[in-house]
């Protein structure tokens, strides 16, 4: 019998009895990280890194939340537990499980290179390495994220020798956040909607250090944000409420922009390819790095990924879950 | 001087171009496209700029290398296996992008070559071999980054449709030229050499190469919006369904143009009594049309005749070919698109009649007293082998381009049938990485049988939600196209129905698209095979 088993409700460990990530609500939920695929309301009780845990109360609402550290075993109806970087966002872990000898890492969304923010990525060696597949074909190459950085702030001087204001797309959980960093050297400041604002504020109030973003209300002039920066969730972009801003123009930041024909269709002035999520290269490295003898392989492109694995010589199979459909995915597809 | 003064940058290369291109690619404002355009022939090379206005008028080179040679030698650099290349195709779209994307980084020295420069090598590696050839994509995409391996790539695959239409490029050159942009549609058209012609030679009058074969921007309509007033200032004619096209008569030469500024005079042989009879000086505008005794036959007979490259004497007999004219832009030499088009049908139709030729026919006008009485004669468009009706103010100049104003398109509603969607594929373009090709199948006692694809027609936001479902409910895995479960209805629109060998259905449909999604109706409700043969039978 397997410990970790794919329940029609999520993932779940029998011996612990636990789920992580569920997609229904359950008595005890482990959960890798906030964004809303991962990280749904109603369960009894919920296990989180402490970063994460401001992020749970703020999206699913007040709760028992339990907070663990990274690599700090703990033990579960004795099922050894520990949360370990996962390099997607604030507080996003790996969780690695392990009984008897058996040691299964449910890697939830990761990447490798080191964004300064979400913490580094750990590489841990175990039996069953379940990951995602979001980028898992060979077209989806990122460059280096400093030189993504500075491809944004060209852009972003650019509009504003034209003044126009630069209207950046990204996730308001994680991308928002990493961007501030390379927005900041611009000088220029920065504006935000409020779902990315409210974000920033759970975490500054947690005591996160961000450099400062000033919200957008409707008693903001226009004259205020002219040719500087705003940051929106996708979901902005076909809203009436990018229009006050004109003129401007829109740089949409997620790793779809690597294709043309994506970018075309969401009507985007730029596209950065800039990923929270590994590229090809990137989920290779990760999963040999594990040396797992079993590989499973979820959201993305699942078929494609398990069946090139194979091909390698590394066992994997595709595993239908419900995630995959975090707000600046889904938009991507519109 | 036409031209402004340029400072012809020596340093303006590849780089630019595939700069240019991305910026035409992605940018969504027209105004920035045209700006960016007008930068680029202000600071770009002569020989460039020939080329970038013939890449964006349909005149691409000749394809040298083939895409499977391409397809080949980038799985060799690669070492990715070829079922792998196969998806990302599908997922990218474009044959010439995922070769880029796959390619690893570059090493060495960047490229300095100019778009000319590569085009004219291009050209001088098609004789020699595979192995030389090879040799060449190699070094080139070695001394590239994504974007201009990309652009390279398009040169070579062909196929330059990318981000701006014909239109916009002439919008570009005459702001930068300071012309009228009719005048620059003209001046571009028709036979010319882009590694021969400079854009000088082009676009300036005094000098430019008198080509005697140069066919008139094609005015064309747009779908009507409402009747206008007076009608006794309008004259009607039936609107055809064929190739629209121009004969030119010039220095005892004869031309035949489609309005996809082909040039197709060997493909007509009916016309060559025409080449003969018609007086010097003369351009005709009309419909080229398959047809006996003046009735038109299927388009689709047409098509399979146009796809031969040699033709048969049983096709000309079964699928003759006559010209349905209905104006005349040039007259004993004088272009005449500025008189009145009750003028200019005045002649024509005398012409015509002293020509006294079977290929050559009148488009007939449709007279009418008003428009709730033309209403009901257009309800008789598919009778006659029409789709629909053609409103022309009398007074009305032959313009440029799609118009408002004088010419109107009133075709008759579209013929449909509802069809359960069973296989989906890929898109292209801005739909790449999306399921937005199917084929739809109607039903024949407890079978379901294909009969057309459709691609276009529905919202972006249906389009997801059809995406979404066949992600969840595709039985087949690999490989571009996906069974899907049978249970999206859809509404299909189309303007024809003819006889088809080819499909299992026994039809073949003219313009099918999706007009609705039926999402109050089940797999049980479509259309049945029997309902597709009666339309063939009534409108076939």
């Amino acid at each position: 019998m397997s410990l970790l088993k794919f329940h029609t409700s999520g993932i779940y460990c029998e011996q612990g009895n636990f789920f992580i990530d569920p997609w229904v609500p359950v008595d005890y939920a482990l959960i890798t990280h906030a964004h809303s695929d991962h990280a749904r309301a109603g369960s009894k009780k919920y296990l989180c890194h402490t970063y994460t845990k401001p992020l749970l109360q703020y999206r699913l609402g007040e709760g028992i939340y339990e907070t663990t550290e990274w690599n700090q075993p703990l033990y579960i109806n004795g099922v050894k537990v520990s949360f370990h970087p996962a390099g997607h966002i604030i507080g996003s872990s790996q969780i690695r499980v392990e009984y008897k000898g058996e040691v299964w890492v449910v890697s939830g969304d990761y990447k490798i290179e080191n964004d300064g923010i979400s913490g580094a990525f750990e590489p841990i060696t175990c039996h069953h390495f379940i990951t995602e597949s979001t980028f898992g074909l060979p077209i989806y190459n990122w460059l280096p994220q400093q030189k993504i950085f500075e491809e944004i702030q060209q852009w972003v001087m650019q509009n504003h020798s034209r003044q126009q204001t630069s209207v950046l797309i990204a996730y308001s959980l994680g991308k928002a956040q990493r961007l501030l960093p390379c927005l900041q050297q611009t000088g220029l400041p920065i504006y935000a909607h409020g779902a990315v604002y409210n974000i920033h504020q759970t975490l500054i109030n947690s005591g996160h250090t961000l450099p400062m973003i000033f919200p957008i209300t409707k008693e903001t002039s226009p004259k205020e944000f002219a040719g500087n920066i705003i940051i929106a969730p996708s979901s902005a972009l076909d809203s009436p409420w990018i229009r006050k801003f004109t003129p401007y123009s829109v740089g949409i930041c997620s790793g779809w922009m690597q294709v043309r024909g994506h970018q075309r269709r969401r009507n985007a002035d730029a596209g950065f390819a800039l990923s929270d999520h590994c590229d090809w290269k990137g989920l290779l490295q990760a999963i040999n790095a594990t040396r797992a003898e079993q590989v499973y392989v979820t959201h993305g492109f699942q078929s494609v990924f398990s069946r090139y694995l194979n091909e390698q010589n590394i066992q994997a199979s595709e595993v239908i879950t419900n995630y995959g459909n975090e707000e600046d995915e889904t938009a991507s597809i519109v | 001087m036409v031209m402004k003064k340029t400072k012809q940058h020596q340093s303006y290369d590849m780089k630019h171009f595939a700069q240019l291109i991305w910026q035409l690619g992605t940018s969504t404002k027209t105004n920035a496209k045209i700006d960016a355009l007008a930068n680029y022939f202000a600071e770009a090379k002569q020989k460039d700029i020939s080329w970038l206005i013939a890449l964006f008028t349909g005149r691409r080179p000749k394809r040298t290398i083939s895409a499977a040679h391409l397809q080949q030698w980038c799985i060799e650099l690669t070492q990715h296996p070829r079922w792998l290349f196969d998806e990302c195709y599908h997922t990218v779209g474009d044959l010439a992008e995922t070769i880029a994307l796959l390619l690893p980084p570059p090493e060495g020295e960047s490229t300095q070559s100019s778009l000319a420069d590569i085009l004219a090598s291009l050209k001088l590696v098609s004789t020699q071999n595979d192995e030389a050839k090879k040799q060449f994509i190699l070094q080139h995409w070695q001394s590239m980054n994504t974007r201009e391996r990309f652009v390279f790539n398009k040169l070579i695959t062909g196929g330059f449709r990318i981000g701006i239409s014909q239109k916009t490029m002439v919008n570009a050159l005459a702001k930068f030229t300071q012309l009228d942009p009719a005048i620059i549609a003209h001046r571009i058209s028709g036979q010319w050499d882009p590694s021969t012609t400079t854009p000088e030679q082009l676009l300036n009058e005094e000098i430019q190469q008198t080509d005697i074969s140069k066919p008139y921007p094609f005015y064309l309509a747009y779908a009507i919006e409402g009747m206008p007033e007076h009608p006794d200032e309008w004259m009607a004619e039936w609107k055809w369904d064929g190739i629209r096209g121009q004969l030119i008569k010039r220095n005892r030469q004869f031309y035949v143009w489609s309005r996809g500024e082909e040039l197709m005079t060997e493909k007509f042989p009916e016309y060559n009594a025409l080449a003969e009879k018609l007086p010097d000086g003369t351009v005709l505008d009309g419909e080229i049309i398959p047809s006996i005794e003046q009735t038109p036959l299927s388009f689709n007979l047409l098509q399979t005749r146009i796809g031969r490259k040699n033709l048969t004497k049983k096709q000309l007999q079964e699928v003759p070919v006559t010209f349905f004219a209905f104006d005349l832009l040039e007259w004993q030499g004088q272009d005449i698109r500025t008189t009145p088009l009750a003028e200019r049908r005045r002649i024509l139709s005398s012409l015509i009649h002293s020509l006294n030729e079977p290929a050559l026919i009148l488009s007939k006008e449709v007279p009418f007293q008003s428009w709730q009485q033309l209403e009901q004669v257009r309800m008789h468009s598919r009778d006659n082998g029409a789709e629909g009706l053609m409103i022309k103010r009398l007074s009305s100049t032959y313009q440029t381009g799609r118009k408002k104003g004088d010419w109107w398109k009133w075709k008759i509603d579209p013929l449909v049938i509802d069809a359960v969607m069973i296989y989906a594929q890929k898109g292209h373009g801005r739909r790449s990485n999306l399921y937005t090709d199917y084929t739809f199948a109607v039903r024949s006692d407890d079978q379901l049988i294909t009969f057309t694809k459709a691609y276009s027609g529905l919202t972006d936001q249906e389009i997801a939600q059809v995406d979404a479902f066949v992600k969840k409910n595709s039985l087949e895995k690999f490989g571009p196209v996906r069974t899907v479960k049978p249970e999206l209805v859809f509404e299909i629109a189309f303007e024809g129905i003819a006889e088809s060998k080819r499909h299992k259905s026994g039809v073949a449909l003219r313009f099918p698209r999706i007009n609705r999604w039926r999402k109050d109706k089940t797999v049980d409700d479509i259309n049945t095979l029997e309902d597709l043969k009666k339309m063939l039978e009534q409108f076939g």
